[in-house]
């Protein structure tokens, strides 16, 4: 993966790297050995001085049961959204692949909630359903269903999945469309002459050429429902009723802001930071795989 | 395609695609509605689906006067602060990447894997999981408040390495080789042959980053504490008080329509860019 050849240059190099690397020990490699430290060290009352107290931080995490809660709560949340996006998603890639009248059209108008800001997301789908003037709040509550999200934490939950799936959709139709649309169309066409009927011919040779793909999406999706859903729980719920949507990430922002508790807090980050990586990393074995494959 | 269909599943893609987009729109468009009424017709839950006659007065006051609540700021103000932001992480990143990718890719000196590999790691930690350090240090250096604390440390990175280090491999050796034989230094080569060539690729790359920057959360939350340093996400999550009575909702809904606007426009009218950079930069 080496080019031929190369400039010779101590100097220069290094000079063009600069930038990139300054900003990246300062604001990446510092803050995150900061982390680390403060995991195995408690503040006093005060803010004033901290005390090395080895890893008490990550005990006390593991002996508190709203810990656990957010596991759970994060569990939930990130099966719910990455099996809903990913199907609703498989769905309509798999619709508009065909040669149809308007494809492209349909395209633009399924891809563009891309672009919209999850906390924004969140602010729109708070607005339907706000219990007292949302639309479909009223609705539902027409229908004789007692809909209210800021008491019933299942209930708000239900509503942070929904914005996070519609807002998922659209990343996930695009992968899918991109992965169907290199599948040779000889294939299917074989199969066809065979007499595969469109149901088979799905099961049997698109989705298994297809997982590669939705493996990739699927490790993208965990990832996404665990940060950049931030914003919209942060603007539909605020982590709540009574914690019913913290996930750990929020957790995280919130033990360290309203709690103070930044040893706990730096513990968390430090936990997820391993997930993440464990995560990567078991993306970047599989498409090594699929690279010989 | 393959085999003459019945007229019903030639019927269905444009059935099930038309329920795909009624759902991803329905949404915004009910924010849109929100954003032409009135406050009472709102707060009475008397919303209905035909936009009002307010629409006018509401992007009016949105922009150039805010809300009379906790965010005073107009919204135009916000706006900029966002675009701001926006510009300085895309043009930021593409800087300080598509040279560092030079340097890796056309130069051998000691330690150049080691560099690699540093900025390389930082591809899969996302700011939201170092969030407090990263605010101290910022606060540290004084950059609280300012439009480098909002962006500088979002630049931090590795994913435009990676995609111009990629792009870089694919430009073929003889063009290096001829422009030397013309004479031509490393910063000639750059200036006059690598940089044409990725022309593409960083328009692709200032989409998906604009986009990103626009978007961001967590960290201008954070980060700024005046009013007048707001971007219009953050503002938008401010105008919703929680006494739903306060919250002066035809308002908030024009914001979020406004807030909406440029990336969507982004994606739309660059459609092609847009989708060559996510999927380029994801792999």
């Amino acid at each position: 993966m080496d080019k031929r050849t190369a400039f010779n240059n101590r100097w220069l190099p290094l000079l063009l790297l600069l930038p990139q690397l300054v900003i990246t020990l300062v604001f990446f490699y510092w803050p995150a050995s900061q982390a680390v430290w403060s995991s195995f060290r408690i503040e006093d009352a005060f803010g004033t001085t901290t005390e090395f107290v080895g890893l008490e931080n990550y005990q006390v995490l593991f002996q508190t049961p709203a810990y656990y809660q957010a596991m759970l709560t994060t569990l939930i949340f990130s099966s719910a959204v990455a099996f809903l996006s990913l199907s609703i998603a498989l769905l309509l890639a798999v619709m508009a692949d065909r040669e149809l009248r308007g494809g492209g059209v349909y395209r633009t108008l399924l891809i563009w909630p891309y672009a919209v800001a999850p906390a924004i997301a969140g602010v729109l789908w708070y607005f339907m359903f706000q219990p007292s003037l949302g639309m479909v709040a009223r609705g539902l509550r027409g229908m004789g269903y007692d809909w209210n999200p800021l008491l019933n934490g299942n209930q708000a939950l239900l509503l942070v999945i929904g914005a996070a799936t519609w807002k998922q959709i659209s990343y996930n139709f695009l992968f899918f469309l991109a992965g169907l649309q290199s599948i040779p169309k000889s294939l299917i066409e074989s199969a066809a002459i065979d007499g595969a009927r469109p149901a088979r011919r799905f099961w049997t040779i698109i989705f298994p050429l297809l997982s590669p793909t939705a493996f990739f999406l699927l490790v993208v999706n965990v990832v996404y429902v665990f940060f950049d859903t931030f914003g919209i729980i942060d603007a539909v719920t605020g982590g709540g009723p009574s914690k019913a949507t913290t996930t750990l990430v929020y957790k995280v922002f919130a033990d360290g802001r309203l709690g103070g508790d930044l040893g706990g807090s730096a513990a968390q980050s430090v936990i997820l930071m391993v997930i993440v990586i464990a995560l990567t990393a078991v993306q970047f074995r599989y498409v090594e795989r699929r690279v010989n494959y | 395609m393959v085999e003459n269909r019945h007229w019903f599943f030639r019927l269905l893609p444009h059935v099930v695609l038309s329920i795909g987009v009624f759902i991803v729109a329905f949404p915004v468009y009910v924010a849109f509605v929100g954003s032409t009424l009135d406050a009472a017709t709102i707060a009475n839950g008397q919303m209905g689906l035909i936009p009002g006659s307010h629409m006018f007065e509401n992007y009016y006051r949105t922009l150039f006067v805010g809300t009379a609540g906790t965010t005073r700021q107009p919204v135009l103000a916000m706006m900029l602060n966002s675009f701001v932001m926006a510009v300085t992480i895309a043009g930021g990143k593409i800087i300080i990447s598509i040279l560092s990718a030079y340097a890796v890719v056309y130069y051998h000196f000691p330690f150049r894997m080691a560099a690699f590999w540093l900025i390389f790691v930082t591809l899969m930690l996302p700011v939201e999981v170092r969030i407090y350090p990263t605010y101290k240090i910022v606060a540290d250096l004084g950059m609280l408040d300012t439009y480098a604390g909002l962006a500088v440390p979002l630049i931090a990175s590795a994913t435009g390495t990676l995609l111009f280090r990629q792009f870089f491999m694919t430009i073929p050796d003889e063009l290096m080789e001829a422009s030397q034989i013309d004479g031509a230094g490393p910063v000639r080569f750059f200036i006059d042959t690598v940089l044409p060539l990725s022309i593409t690729t960083i328009a692709a790359l200032f989409v998906i980053q604009f986009i990103y920057g626009w978007n961001q959360y967590l960290w201008p939350l954070l980060i700024t504490t005046r009013d007048s340093m707001q971007t219009i996400v953050i503002g938008i999550k401010k105008m919703i008080v929680t006494q739903d009575a306060l919250t002066e909702w035809q308002l908030a809904m024009t914001t979020a329509v406004l807030a909406m606007l440029p990336p969507v426009a982004v994606v739309i009218l660059m459609q092609k860019l847009f989708v060559r950079g996510l999927v380029e930069t994801e792999k």
